[in-house]
């Protein structure tokens, strides 16, 4: 196998960390993402994900510390000078942001936000035509480039941030929740695009989402995190059918199927609430909220444990043989 | 006592728009609550279902038609509408928006008793109220703020807030999409079991199909104003009827047998509904040219069509159906 595109290795990010005891949002996560390959990461909020996304551009709030290595191509992201840098974001790997539809400028006409990037990056393109061409790519009329960003709904707005990730043809897109705030139709229609760009334009991609079942659908991959960690990775369709991990279960149980019968007037969800960062349980730290746990689990030293077919789950029954 | 708790009959809200236009958002609504159940009403953002959910409330006026709750029309003097909010409750989409950040979780639950002017020992029905809710000890959260809570405790005190008065009807507008996916279910069961433990009546409106699979009785489809289709949850969702149904059910993730059809474009625009049926110009059936070998292309663009019943219970407004 080729060396991956990226490669994040035993990263660490612990905000506010000068000085006092800062509050650790990642805690150890490594994983591989191959050139034109889809990643889901899946998980509740403040399980890290979003921080893992923030810490690949480094585009974290300052005093925030990150450790461990993120290599790019062979080249780690958190030793680069700030001129390279800036060289890599957009042009190597850009992001699509949650919330997105507040991330516009809402003075400034959607085209030329678009073109603002790309002159940034290369002042010699020819800016309108590329403009032009990206605002086709994600499916708006290019006119539309003439208008400011509250003229456009949400699912359209929501396709000029893709544009503008686009700009610089990066090879790897990260999508942070893209999808969140907008309709089910649009959301559809959002995440066709996606697909069509990554089979397209043979981009890797990171995608972020708190739902399993649309990862199963987009992502060839999934890693779900829990309090910092990846606690089971595998086949994005696999890890959602049959659940090594009880979370990984209570996260997919979540999104009904319907037809299911077992799901029918007979909604699951998991007790409690998801751990404070500063106070993460000991041992698994999923143990307080976990209906399989056992007499061991608050003081387990659990870690990604092989669970067949290329899955790994952090979770004693999985090193015990059995699945929960 | 009639089995409908609530009805509204031939609805219509409109609002003014820019340039002197109308907005129709609502534009003919019949459709009826009965006791004991949990209705969802499903349609896209912009479909009207927030507005009907408002005026069910009381806090729209009709343009035309009328809500009726057991069997009489409400009026909109003041003197009938409070006690009416006492009975029919709502619970908001974003528990952090709809908390007054500096009132305690026992003000919050409390507020609606002293509103209503409901005699009685407050603190034992406070207590009750977050008891049955899933917060205990009750105690223990009298004296916290909204922000020392996660998101799915502050949902529960919102559901809290609004059954403390023992409503017959809780209005629930997408009670669960902000939340976590992990503290989704609890909530809907929280919500299931208040319909089978303190027989309260549940219009839930999203837009979400899987939630109405999850806890709804029946379902009640909008499209622009009207509902498009209704009957049985599992009737509706395993025999849809209405092309736009149809699309809203093949674009849930896990409806994999189904081919997906996204419609273009989103969901149209109220001041300028169109000719015919409201759903032809974006209506795959028209666009694949199903409609004009069915030799209904001409109706569907010229011929409004309303809700008849296609199979027992299940109705549907489609030329087609």
């Amino acid at each position: 196998m080729s060396e991956p595109l990226l490669s994040v290795r035993d990263l660490h990010v612990t905000y506010g960390a000068e000085g006092k005891a800062g509050v650790p949002a990642v805690r150890g996560v490594s994983f591989d993402v191959a050139a034109g390959e889809t990643l889901g990461l899946a998980g509740e909020s403040g399980c890290g994900k979003s921080t893992i996304a923030g810490a690949l551009l480094k585009v974290l709030p300052p005093k925030t510390e990150i450790r461990g290595e993120i290599l790019f191509d062979g080249e780690d992201v958190l030793q680069m000078k700030p001129g390279r840098l800036r060289a890599v974001r957009w042009t190597e790997m850009s992001i699509v942001f949650q919330g997105a539809l507040h991330a516009l400028n809402p003075v400034q006409r959607v085209g030329n936000q678009i073109g603002e990037a790309i002159d940034i990056h290369d002042p010699r393109a020819p800016t309108k035509a590329r403009v032009a061409e990206l605002l086709e790519v994600v499916g708006l009329p290019a006119r539309r480039g003439g208008d400011y960003p509250h003229q456009l709904s949400g699912g359209q707005r929501q396709r000029v941030l893709i544009a503008l990730a686009l700009a610089c043809s990066p090879r790897l897109l990260i999508a942070d929740e893209p999808t969140t705030a907008l309709d089910v139709m649009v959301q559809a229609q959002v995440l066709r695009l996606l697909e069509d760009l990554q089979r397209d334009l043979g981009l890797a991609m990171i995608f972020i989402t708190h739902d399993l079942s649309t990862l199963s659908y987009v992502c060839k991959r999934t890693a779900v995190m829990y309090a910092g960690r990846i606690v089971e990775e595998g086949e994005a369709e696999e890890v959602f059918a049959s659940p090594a991990h009880p979370y990984t279960a209570a996260l997919a149980a979540a999104f009904p199927l319907i037809g299911d019968h077992s799901h029918r007037l007979n909604p699951s969800g998991l007790g409690g609430d998801p751990p404070d960062p500063r106070a993460i349980p000991s041992g698994c730290p999923f143990h307080p909220r976990c209906s399989v746990a056992v007499a061991d689990c608050p003081n387990a030293a659990v870690e990604l444990w092989p669970a067949g077919d290329g899955r790994r789950a952090a979770c004693v029954h999985v090193l015990n043989g059995s699945r929960p | 006592m009639s089995d409908v708790l609530l009805e509204t009959r031939n609805l219509h809200v409109r609002f003014p728009a820019r340039h002197g236009e109308v907005a129709q958002a609502v534009d003919g609504v019949d459709l009826s609550v009965r006791r004991g159940e949990v209705l969802a009403l499903v349609g896209e953002s912009g479909c009207g279902k927030t507005t009907l959910a408002r005026t069910i409330l009381g806090l729209e006026r009709p343009a035309e038609g009328e809500v009726r709750f057991e069997d009489e029309p409400i009026s909109y003097d003041a003197r009938y509408l409070r006690p009416y909010r006492g009975k029919v409750q709502m619970v908001f989409q974003d528990p952090m928006g709809s908390l007054n950040p500096r009132q305690t979780i026992y003000e919050v639950v409390a507020e609606g008793l002293r509103i209503q002017k409901r005699p009685g020992d407050e603190a034992v029905r406070v207590a009750d109220a977050l008891a049955q809710a899933g917060l205990r000890p009750p105690e223990r959260f009298f004296q916290l703020y909204p922000y020392e809570l996660s998101g799915g405790q502050r949902q529960r005190v919102v559901i809290a807030g609004a059954m403390v008065l023992q409503p017959a009807l809780l209005v629930a507008d997408e009670p669960v999409s902000s939340l976590d996916a992990s503290v989704r279910g609890e909530i809907l069961a929280l919500m299931l079991r208040l319909v089978h433990e303190q027989g309260v009546t549940i219009l839930v409106v999203t837009h979400d199909l899987g939630l109405a699979w999850n806890i709804a009785d029946r379902i009640a489809v909008m499209y622009l104003g009207r509902i498009v289709e209704e009957g049985p949850t599992e009737e509706l969702l395993s025999n849809p009827l209405h092309p736009y149904t149809r699309a809203l059910l093949s674009v849930v993730p896990e409806v994999e047998e189904m081919e997906q059809q996204i419609l273009q474009g989103e969901a149209p625009d109220p001041t300028r509904i169109p000719s015919g049926c409201r759903f032809h110009p974006r209506c795959p059936l028209v666009a694949s040219g199903e409609a004009e070998r069915l030799g209904i292309a001409d109706r569907c663009a010229s011929e409004d069509v309303a809700l008849s019943e296609v199979r027992p219970g299940h109705t549907a407004a489609c030329h087609a159906a």
